[in-house]
């Protein structure tokens, strides 16, 4: 069958999995049921054990859903810690539903793969050798892509049912009241593992400081946790984020991103008390630093910023051009301890960020998001998922969910990298359909989306802002690169990408080598 | 590509021409001048290489609204021959030669020029020429040299090949070089020629580049050599006119139109008459002012 947005999805697979095609980005008024766990009382005496074999063996069985986050990014010693375990206690048919994974984390999901340990996988993304191993088809059943936001919508509606969540936290009391400020691996917000505290029906927490009962702030609460596991080390401090954020000094880089300042200025949304969300890219932070200094010479701040969250960021916190900071994750160390020292900056979980089954999320109140892209197509579909040779090398993140919630969506990309087009015809797999997105700005120009035709309007007597339609960017991107032999896929799908409401908006398919 | 006489010509990016990657992007940044390397820039064993590479660049690569010219090898190196022949095959604005030092030097240059547009049928006069003054005899025949042909764009001074060839090295007052520039500009405008700047290459020290800038704007160079995209804003920054010259200028403008609507040849502004210089001098401010977005499509002021 095909979907909305023209991509054929397998018969057989949407049937046997009761999947449906992506049709629209608007989500309108559904009335949806949540499901709850399955809640084991105690007193909350004795959760701490010495054991995680004991713990795995009194609550996993073959064929259940395990859980981690992703918080600890590279510096996660806990993913490969648990999952070394399961692999050796023999465990069989097991889904993996992370928040997402990280390089760190590739080798040991292959193993389990290869042993039959794991058999299913939902995750926002996957980079490296496992993003090969699955393209190259070595899971047989598709992983299910899903963003941030549609995981927690997931969750909450029981299409990801979580047995057992493995979350590694920095700092823990005895009765499981934890945060991610405080302790040696500190990694800020512990957003996306709330989701998983809130609805597995076991939660284990691992943690190398257990403190004195109460902990506080307590991000997981002791309500939530059936045990707490003392652990020799949570993660290496130094691998979680970069230690301190550099600005980019790649001219091209710095271009592109003058030219989204330049967007975002001269938009309808550049007002007193506007919101933004920037994410983490060379490009993005550079963003922040020309756009704090168009604030400081317009008198304008702004009452939120958005998202995964850097030092740039919650600079302009600390320098008050920023009234508050809603934080989902944080992506270096400066973010992560200014969550610990400024009440202005908010943990939210994820589905406070970005579900679109409740009653009202974050990236709802956005006006203005800056994405990136590893293809973008005519049509301003979004590929944030497979390289240019087929092969799964990404994210979803928040990526549909800030696209279809912020006023002015802005996507930045370099018009080719290295011998690859980043515009083309139509891209490899489409993750955010393109009625969602209203401004590409490439080193080259901008296109603003047809639909928006008071952003064209806005834009058009903009001094230097070179405005093309997107097919003349896609025609001069062609030129320099030519055009490239079309992929060849087998006709088995190694991965379903859903859209953030849980239809399918693409299928990926098997590389041919 | 043709070479234009007069034009907007505050920076010249230097690119070296066996980096393809900054080739391909040279276009993005604005420059009003694009110097692709082939010599300093490029190891003996990539000549041929870089060669190459430049001449399908040229005949390829957008470069928006750039000037492109190249830097060819020395007449005294073997790499010279080949490298004139190729950049007028592919069809460059203008060759700039290097460690220039007499006038025979640049009608060798035009002369070989001139043989190659024969034997590819182009046009002659299609590629201007400039020299590169990096020696005390370069400096001393400034003069000649600028005049040394009617296709001659402009003369730019080379702050590191000159100080070695003195005896000193670049400071950061540049007191050294006072000599030089001055030589080299005043044999630029005798000849009514463009006048161009050293490199300044510590990216690090800012406030020095503006320092640097300031004094050859003030001295009254046309543009400046630059190493990095990062600097051509600082340097247009600094040649950007300010709000009163360009409303002089504007009113120097429509002073023209007016002696043009009486069909007079004297123009006069506020009962004096307005002399050559002062006309030229107001359409060098228009011309810059609507490129670094200083007036609209109308002449109005929308800098800040």
């Amino acid at each position: 069958m095909e979907n909305k947005v023209k991509r054929e999805l397998p018969d057989d697979l949407m049937n046997k999995m009761d999947l449906k095609p992506f049709e629209t980005t608007e989500i309108g008024h559904p009335e949806v049921k949540r499901v709850a766990p399955k809640v084991r009382v105690t007193t909350g005496q004795d959760k701490v054990v010495a054991s995680l074999d004991d713990v795995i063996k009194n609550n996993l069985k073959d064929g259940m859903t395990i859980s981690f986050h992703h918080h600890f990014r590279n510096g996660d010693y806990i993913f490969n810690m648990v999952m070394d375990k399961i692999i050796a206690m023999g465990y069989k048919d097991l889904t993996l539903a992370p928040s997402s994974l990280t390089g760190v984390m590739n080798d040991k999901v292959i193993e389990a793969i290869k042993k039959g340990v794991i058999t299913n996988i939902t995750s926002s993304g996957m980079r490296g050798s496992l993003g090969d191993f699955v393209s190259h088809g070595g899971l047989k059943n598709p992983v299910i892509f899903r963003s941030h936001g549609n995981r927690a919508r997931s969750i909450e509606e029981g299409e990801i049912k979580i047995d057992v969540a493995f979350l590694g936290v920095p700092v823990s009391d005895p009765a499981g009241n934890a945060n991610g400020q405080d302790g040696d691996a500190v990694f800020g917000s512990l957003g996306y593992a709330l989701m998983d505290a809130q609805y597995a029906n076991k939660v284990v927490l691992l943690t190398d400081n257990i403190v004195d009962y109460p902990n506080t702030p307590a991000s997981i609460k002791q309500d939530q946790v059936d045990y707490v596991v003392k652990v020799d080390k949570v993660g290496d401090p130094d691998k979680i984020g970069s230690g301190a954020t550099r600005f980019t000094k790649d001219p091209k880089e710095l271009k592109i991103a003058q030219m989204v300042n330049q967007v975002i200025v001269n938009s309808p949304y550049y007002k007193q008390g506007f919101s933004f969300q920037t994410g983490s890219g060379g490009a993005a932070l550079a963003v922040t630093r020309y756009l704090r200094q168009s604030m400081i010479k317009d008198g304008i701040t702004a009452s939120f910023a958005l998202g995964g969250i850097t030092k740039p960021t919650t600079d302009l916190l600390e320098e008050g051009l920023v009234r508050k900071v809603m934080d989902v994750q944080d992506f270096d160390k400066g973010a992560a301890q200014s969550m610990a020292n400024n009440k202005n900056q908010q943990e939210i979980d994820a589905s406070w960020y970005a579900d679109p089954h409740n009653k009202g999320a974050v990236v709802n109140n956005l006006d203005v998001s800056i994405l990136s892209a590893l293809q973008i197509d005519t049509n301003f579909n979004v590929n944030v998922m497979t390289g240019s040779d087929g092969v799964i090398r990404g994210a979803v993140g928040g990526h549909q969910d800030a696209a279809a919630g912020a006023k002015m969506t802005i996507i930045t990309a370099p018009l080719v990298r290295g011998r690859n087009a980043t515009v083309v015809p139509s891209v490899e797999t489409i993750v955010t359909p393109g009625s969602s997105i209203d401004v590409l700005v490439t080193e080259r120009g901008i296109a603003i989306n047809p639909a928006r035709k008071d952003l064209i309007d806005a834009f058009k007597n903009v001094p230097g802002l070179n405005i093309l339609d997107i097919h003349d960017l896609q025609k001069t991107a062609e030129k320099q690169v030519g055009v490239p032999k079309p992929l060849e896929y087998t006709d088995r799908t190694v991965a379903l990408v859903e859209y953030r409401d849980g239809t399918i908006i693409d299928a990926i398919k098997e590389v041919k080598d | 590509m043709t070479y234009v006489k007069n034009r907007l010509r505050r920076t010249m990016m230097f690119v070296p021409g066996n980096n393809p990657a900054m080739i391909k992007d040279a276009g993005i940044y604005g420059a009003d001048s694009i110097m692709l390397d082939l010599e300093d820039s490029v190891s003996l064993t990539e000549k041929d290489a870089a060669r190459m590479l430049v001449y399908e660049a040229i005949k390829t690569v957008d470069f928006g609204g750039s000037e492109i010219v190249v830097r060819v090898n020395g007449q005294d190196t073997p790499f010279y021959d080949e490298d004139v022949r190729a950049m007028v095959k592919a069809g460059v604005d203008v060759i700039r030669l290097p460690k220039t030092e007499s006038a025979a030097m640049i009608q060798k240059l035009v002369k070989d020029i001139e043989h190659w547009e024969d034997e590819y049928g182009i046009e002659k006069g299609s590629i201007g020429v400039m020299a590169a003054i990096e020696s005390a005899k370069g400096v001393l025949n400034a003069p000649e040299i600028a005049t040394a042909t009617p296709l001659m764009m402009g003369l730019a001074v080379s702050g590191e090949d000159y100080t070695a060839d003195m005896h000193t090295h670049r400071y950061p007052d540049g007191r050294e070089l006072e000599f030089a520039r001055n030589m080299v500009l005043q044999a630029a405008r005798a000849a009514d020629v463009y006048a161009f700047d050293t490199v300044f290459s510590n990216m690090k020290d800012t406030e020095g580049f503006y320092r640097e800038t300031n004094y050859i704007h003030e001295l009254g160079y046309d543009g400046k050599s630059l190493v990095n995209p990062r600097q051509i804003a600082m340097v247009n920054k600094v040649f950007n006119p300010t709000k009163e010259e360009i409303e002089q200028a504007k009113n120097v403008e429509n002073a023209i139109r007016e002696a043009k609507a009486k069909g007079s040849g004297v123009i006069s502004l506020n009962g004096k008459m307005v002399d050559k210089p002062v006309v030229e001098k107001a359409t060098r401010v228009l011309e810059t002012a609507k490129a670094s977005n200083l007036i609209d499509e109308e002449g109005n002021y929308i800098g800040e």
